[in-house]
């Protein structure tokens, strides 16, 4: 069982170990495992249809208080060093994120003072989500008050005239049910960039 | 991107006007790799990433690589990343820690001293020829390790370092030191922003030489509060540590632009950090620290500033070292290394981590928005209309004092002086002038009204 509540050590050896070449996951391909990932997908597809519609105010209620919202930055480095090197470690490095929502409500209320010049006027943005697969759930998957999910994600951004960026990457997701329904607790976005090639991260992935 | 060589009156400081076409040309672009660059002294990296002997961290100097790193006899060296033989790059990694630096390409070895030491079938191929000895790797010409940060210059002429910061050194000692005035008491952060931004890079360190006459772009930050207490409800970007105290924008021989401040003679405590107690105390007992350290020059507290040419710092929130490297006429490739007290508390560190994350570089709600400047101002500079018309550079043109009341060419008011100082003493590396024309003072360059 995978869990998500164990200090930032933790979080870094269980990702490093999912990205290995043996990471199928352990959940046992039935009724109930379908039946769960089709209600992430739709929590998935549903967050990325507002933030494609730029309802911002909106997303923010779907991410839990104690949210989690880290993109390490990647280093290049020697083969077997990856574990311990590739990437920016959660509560000890600087990374491109590492949020909570208090910073989350920050960035939108950012955009909506309407004088955010990186985003005034509006990125055109379209988040493309797949490979979504099921890690773990707690305390189970018939009945399910947590899930990490794993999935691929192509982030195109196109904004004022000719400017483009494409953000391709893995994501690690923890949803929690709380009240009627799914809720973000955690994300882990892996950006496949070594020196970033965006001049800003103003989009939310 | 334009194709004009540099002239020298595309700088007029007198008339206060700079061309266009030093943002854009990329015949001006490869003059400055060979003129600026190779003789400037250049921000490397700290010595805290290369703690252990084999260590490197593979850095920049203009537009190549180059590795810093620790030998076994702890000495730090900083080398040209690439083989002495065809010129492959003999280090692949970002950072790590190695016996020796071998090029994948014919396998020359190195070891982390520089020296070559391995040559594959040495004895069949190369006996009697080749001098190993003489085939290191291409090392730096002078290197200075001040307060941890690391500094490499490729001419053997230039002034030693010390003498290249002169008297801006005062300034950057702050940043270094420690909060309570410990001599050199930072340390780096893990991780080093790395982002390619579509600006020339004299735009960004111009921006940090003194530009505080940017900051209506940063209006939503300030609108919002973004600072270590803003969740208690305070605007604005950073803490108003510097409410009572008397800005300063001051030039030095060499090019250097520095906006530190004077707080008031008595001194005061204005809290800040309120976010978190223990952060708050650490800098309230910091403070006190530092007033009986320093006593009066406690009074001089850091802000932001340019190293001549591409090295800018921001000296309290957020603390850091920035790198503006050349990377094409309308691009740079930026580097930012975060300092942080090394004696602070894990709770303290961590609160400024998240700060500087949300403040600083691409991700960061403070510096999208200079992007976006520097990006079409770049773009602004392309234009064959355009750079029929040169930039405005008059801003607070003649008024500034010498040596008052810090040592240099100082403004008590918002002034773009820095920017003609600095803009300068590039022409003056453009023009491939001695040491002693470059380092002069900039009041005996110019003619100005003292005030």
């Amino acid at each position: 069982m995978v869990r998500h509540h164990g200090p930032p050590g933790a979080t870094q050896v269980r990702y490093v170990a999912m990205m290995s070449s043996n990471s199928k996951s352990a959940l046992k391909r039935d009724i109930h495992y379908f039946t769960l990932k089709q209600q992430i997908e739709e929590f998935l597809y549903d967050e990325a249809e507002m933030l494609d519609q730029r309802q911002f105010t909106d997303w923010l209620d779907l991410l839990c208080d104690d949210l989690v919202y880290f993109m390490p930055m990647r280093r290049n480095v020697k083969h077997g060093d990856h574990a311990a090197r590739e990437n920016t470690r959660e509560g000890e490095d600087i990374s491109w994120f590492e949020d909570d929502k208090w910073t989350m409500s920050k960035r939108v209320d950012q955009i909506m003072t309407e004088k955010h010049w990186a985003e005034e006027p509006l990125s055109r943005v379209c988040h493309m989500v797949s490979n979504v697969q099921l890690l773990g759930a707690t305390p189970s998957v018939e009945k399910p008050e947590e899930v990490t999910a794993r999935c691929r994600f192509l982030v195109y951004q196109n904004r004022a005239e000719k400017e483009s960026n494409f953000f391709v990457g893995k994501r690690l997701d923890t949803l929690r049910f709380e009240g009627e329904g799914w809720k973000l607790r955690r994300r882990e976005i892996t950006l496949d960039q070594n020196v970033l090639l965006a001049k800003n991260l103003s989009v939310f992935f | 991107m334009t194709q004009l060589g540099f002239q020298n009156d595309m700088i007029d400081t007198e008339k206060g006007v700079i061309s266009r076409e030093i943002f854009a040309s990329e015949k001006i672009y490869q003059e400055e790799l060979e003129k600026v660059f190779t003789r400037a002294w250049l921000f490397v990296g700290h010595e805290s990433q290369i703690p252990k002997p084999g260590d490197f961290f593979t850095s920049k100097m203009g537009a190549e690589s180059v590795i810093m790193c620790r030998d076994f006899e702890q000495k730090i060296h900083v080398f040209l990343n690439t083989c002495s033989h065809r010129g492959m790059k003999v280090c692949l990694y970002d950072e790590g820690n190695t016996q020796t630096f071998t090029c994948p390409f014919h396998a020359w070895s190195y070891s982390p001293d520089g020296k070559l030491v391995g040559v594959p079938h040495e004895k069949e191929l190369y006996s009697h020829v080749l001098d190993k000895s003489k085939w290191s790797l291409i090392e730096v010409a002078k290197m200075e390790i001040y307060k941890g940060s690391i500094w490499a210059t490729w001419d053997k002429d230039a002034p030693d370092f010390y003498d290249y910061l002169g008297d801006a050194k005062a300034h950057l000692d702050l940043v270094l030191d420690g909060l309570d005035g410990s001599d050199g008491g930072t340390e780096v952060f893990g991780g080093v922003h790395k982002w390619v931004s579509p600006c020339n890079w004299k735009i960004p360190a111009e921006n940090f030489c003194g530009d505080s006459y940017h900051n209506p772009s940063h209006i939503s930050v300030d609108m919002i509060g973004i600072g270590p207490s803003a969740a208690k409800g305070e605007k604005g970007r950073r803490d108003n540590e510097l409410a009572d105290a008397q800005h300063l924008w001051i030039s030095f021989p060499g090019g250097h632009g520095i906006h530190s401040a004077m707080k008031p003679e008595n001194n005061a405590y204005i809290e800040a950090y309120k976010d978190n107690p223990i952060a708050e105390e650490y800098y309230r007992h910091c403070y006190e620290e530092r007033q009986i350290k320093l006593g009066d020059k406690a009074r001089i507290v850091p802000f932001v500033g340019t190293i001549f040419p591409n090295t800018s710092f921001h000296g309290r929130q957020p603390r850091a070292l920035c790198a503006w490297h050349p990377n094409g006429a309308e691009s740079s490739e930026i580097w930012r290394f975060f300092l942080v007290d090394k004696a602070a508390p894990k709770e303290v560190k961590d609160l400024l981590r998240k700060y500087y994350m949300r403040y600083s570089g691409p991700a960061g709600m403070t510096e999208q928005d200079d992007m976006e400047n520097w990006n079409y101002a770049t773009q602004g500079s392309r234009g064959v209309i355009a750079r029929r018309h040169p930039f405005n550079y008059q801003q607070s043109q003649n008024i500034y004092n010498i040596n008052d009341p810090v040592p240099g060419m100082v403004s008590t008011q918002m002034t773009e002086e820095n920017a003609r100082q600095y803009y300068t003493c590039w022409s003056s590396y453009m023009q491939e002038k001695n040491w002693s024309d470059i380092m002069a003072h900039p009041a005996q360059r110019k003619s100005g009204t003292s005030r």
